[in-house]
């Protein structure tokens, strides 16, 4: 067997635990292989809201926490030439390789070499009613919809043309998640983009690390069911990849969490639907044959992986300004709670049909029902369990109108005097939302592009 | 004839939540091995739907990946239109794994005690 690459991943969404690439550096370095370490940051909608960011300020739109992500491994990864690639670029790669630059001259690493990946990003250079629909939001209404972004997910060859010309941070938009694992594979092996069952190890790889602790124990622990190690350090993942196609997931060792079937199993089937048909920018990955074997504490290697042809066309993800999102809560406690809190519910409904409010509303009790229950709260108008000790009250509003969304929520404040024995702890806010429309656009009609350079050429 | 015990799923399985628009996804597997012809039985396409059916669901597909000994559940429409128009708290519907985990099955007690 050929000495295995590693690929590492530091983060799996925005929002993630920001000292988490922190051990994932250090056993890459102990180890002393190959390596490569990867970001996943930019959800869906995360690229609108880096977009809104990027029209208020033009120096923002990426990452926000791309600097404390970086700032502890950057040296460590440069010194010991670990890449480090990731979708953190977000809404303004330019920006966040600006920030970058900026940070390795602090850290004294002036020849730090920062690539720019361009092409996504699609709002100005493409007529979206000309493309085919993929999926949309049932309630976008086109003929009053305002365009926030429209990104391509772009696949891994823009990442690897990058590694190429010897980036030390190669800094992208709106990738497909799988192609940050993809790129450092294809340079490393120098695999060939027509190699489907190769590209299939790289896409599982991808797809196993993306969300980051989600393959180590993340979203997994259940207390005295499935217990894991130190939930509160978990590590993140690293995966050893071979030129012939190995591939296994394992994690840092000085680190909690575990890697187990039954880990892997959760992360290999999270968000798929066709098993046969993982659709991403570089392959169809097809893990209807796919077997688990553990091999080692926290070792699980991935063996019957299949790929098939990429798909001729690129999915497009458009977002535009939605409706208004208005959230309104109390709480009620102690003897009588519940059908306190079921008549607070009652008499909010009825606020809203009395004063006339555009909007559609839905009431929780949660601590009864919230999340499994329904707009029209099937489950806790039915409950008929043990009293509950406490129960929160939880009003949301959505419309077009923002004043009659901003007065539904403001009617659960009201309750602070209004409201039955024992209301307290109101709580309201007031959200912009964004939809989202996907479309289907030909590959040849996104041309991308890497720009790299020092940190030293950019602050000149 | 073998004594027959009903229990949640959530006593001898495991699942996660994923979700793509207004559909959901849901991986099901059990702890033992030998339960999966059981489950393959017993948690049908038809008894999903019915547990997501106050949300709007339409549909449930479900693969089977035997080599895994797991079961993919794709329910659609159930996410009362997805993160981006749902008034829900949790549009992703990331909970919803534990929703699966409440439905109960009827399972032969050596088996569970193995």
């Amino acid at each position: 067997m050929s000495t295995p690459f590693l690929v590492g991943n530091g983060a799996g969404f925005s929002g993630d635990r920001v000292d988490a690439p922190i051990p994932v550096v250090r056993s890459l370095v102990r180890r002393g292989l190959p390596a490569a370490l990867f970001f996943e940051t930019l959800g869906e909608r995360t690229v609108a809201l880096a977009q809104l960011e990027r029209r208020r300020d033009p120096e923002l739109g990426y990452e926000p926490m791309l600097e404390r992500l970086l700032e502890p491994v950057l040296r460590d990864c440069v010194a010991h030439r670990i890449p480090i690639l990731g979708n953190f670029g977000a809404a303004n790669p330019p920006a966040a390789a600006r920030l970058v630059a900026r940070l390795a001259l602090r850290l004294g690493l002036p020849e730090c070499r920062i690539a720019v990946v361009t092409g996504d990003d699609v709002t100005a250079s493409i007529v979206l009613d000309q493309l085919p629909v993929h999926e949309a939001d049932d309630s976008l209404d086109m003929k009053s919809a305002r365009l926030v972004s429209a990104n391509a997910y772009i696949g891994a060859a823009p990442l690897v043309e990058a590694l190429r010309q010897g980036a030390d941070v190669v800094v992208a938009g709106r990738t497909s998640d799988p192609a940050l694992a993809i790129a450092p594979l294809v340079h490393h092996f120098g695999w060939s983009f027509a190699d489907w069952e190769k590209l299939a190890i790289g896409a599982a790889c991808g797809h196993l690390l993306e969300c980051g602790s989600q393959v180590t124990g993340g979203v997994f622990w259940d207390p005295g069911v499935k217990d894991i190690p130190e939930p509160w350090n978990i590590g993140f993942p690293i995966a050893e990849v071979t030129a012939e196609g190995g591939l296994l997931i394992t994690k840092p060792e000085d680190t909690g969490g575990i890697v187990d079937l039954r880990t892997v199993k959760e992360q290999l089937l999270y968000e798929l639907h066709d098993p046969s048909r993982y659709i991403t920018p570089d392959v169809v990955l097809d893990i209807s044959g796919c077997s688990l074997e553990q091999v080692g504490k926290d070792r699980v290697a991935v063996h019957g992986l299949r790929g098939h042809p990429a798909p001729d066309s690129l999915k497009v993800t458009a977002c535009f300004e939605g409706t208004w999102l208005g959230e309104g809560e109390v709480s009620v406690a102690g003897p009588n709670a519940l059908a306190r809190a079921r008549a607070t519910a009652e008499v909010l409904h009825r606020r809203l049909e009395m004063r006339g409010l555009p909007v559609r509303a839905r009431v929780d009790l949660i601590g009864v029902a919230s999340v499994h229950d329904s707009d029209s709260g099937a489950l806790w108008r039915a409950y008929e369990g043990p009293e509950p000790p406490e129960v929160r009250i939880r009003l949301a509003a959505e419309g077009a109108d923002r004043d009659a969304v901003d007065q539904a929520a403001r009617e659960v404040l009201a309750l602070l005097c209004c409201g039955t024995a024992g209301t307290g702890g109101a709580r309201w806010r007031l959200t912009p939302r964004i939809l989202t429309r996907s479309y289907l656009v030909l590959r040849e009609r996104v041309p991308t592009g890497v720009t790299v350079r020092t940190a030293r050429e950019m602050a000149a | 004839m073998t004594d027959m015990i009903e229990v949640p799923l959530h006593a001898v399985a495991h699942s996660r939540a994923g979700d793509k628009g207004n559909r959901c996804n849901l991986s099901l597997m059990p702890y033992d091995p030998r339960l999966y012809p059981l489950l393959a039985e017993q948690v049908t396409e038809a008894r999903v739907l019915d547990l997501f059916r106050h949300r709007g669901a339409t549909r449930v597909t479900r693969h089977d990946l035997p080599l895994l000994h797991a079961f993919n559940f794709v329910v659609d429409d159930v996410l009362e239109g997805g993160v981006n128009g749902s008034l829900n708290l949790d549009g992703h519907g990331k909970t919803q794994s534990f929703r699966l985990l409440s439905l109960t099955v009827s399972l032969p007690r050596d088996l569970l005690q193995g």
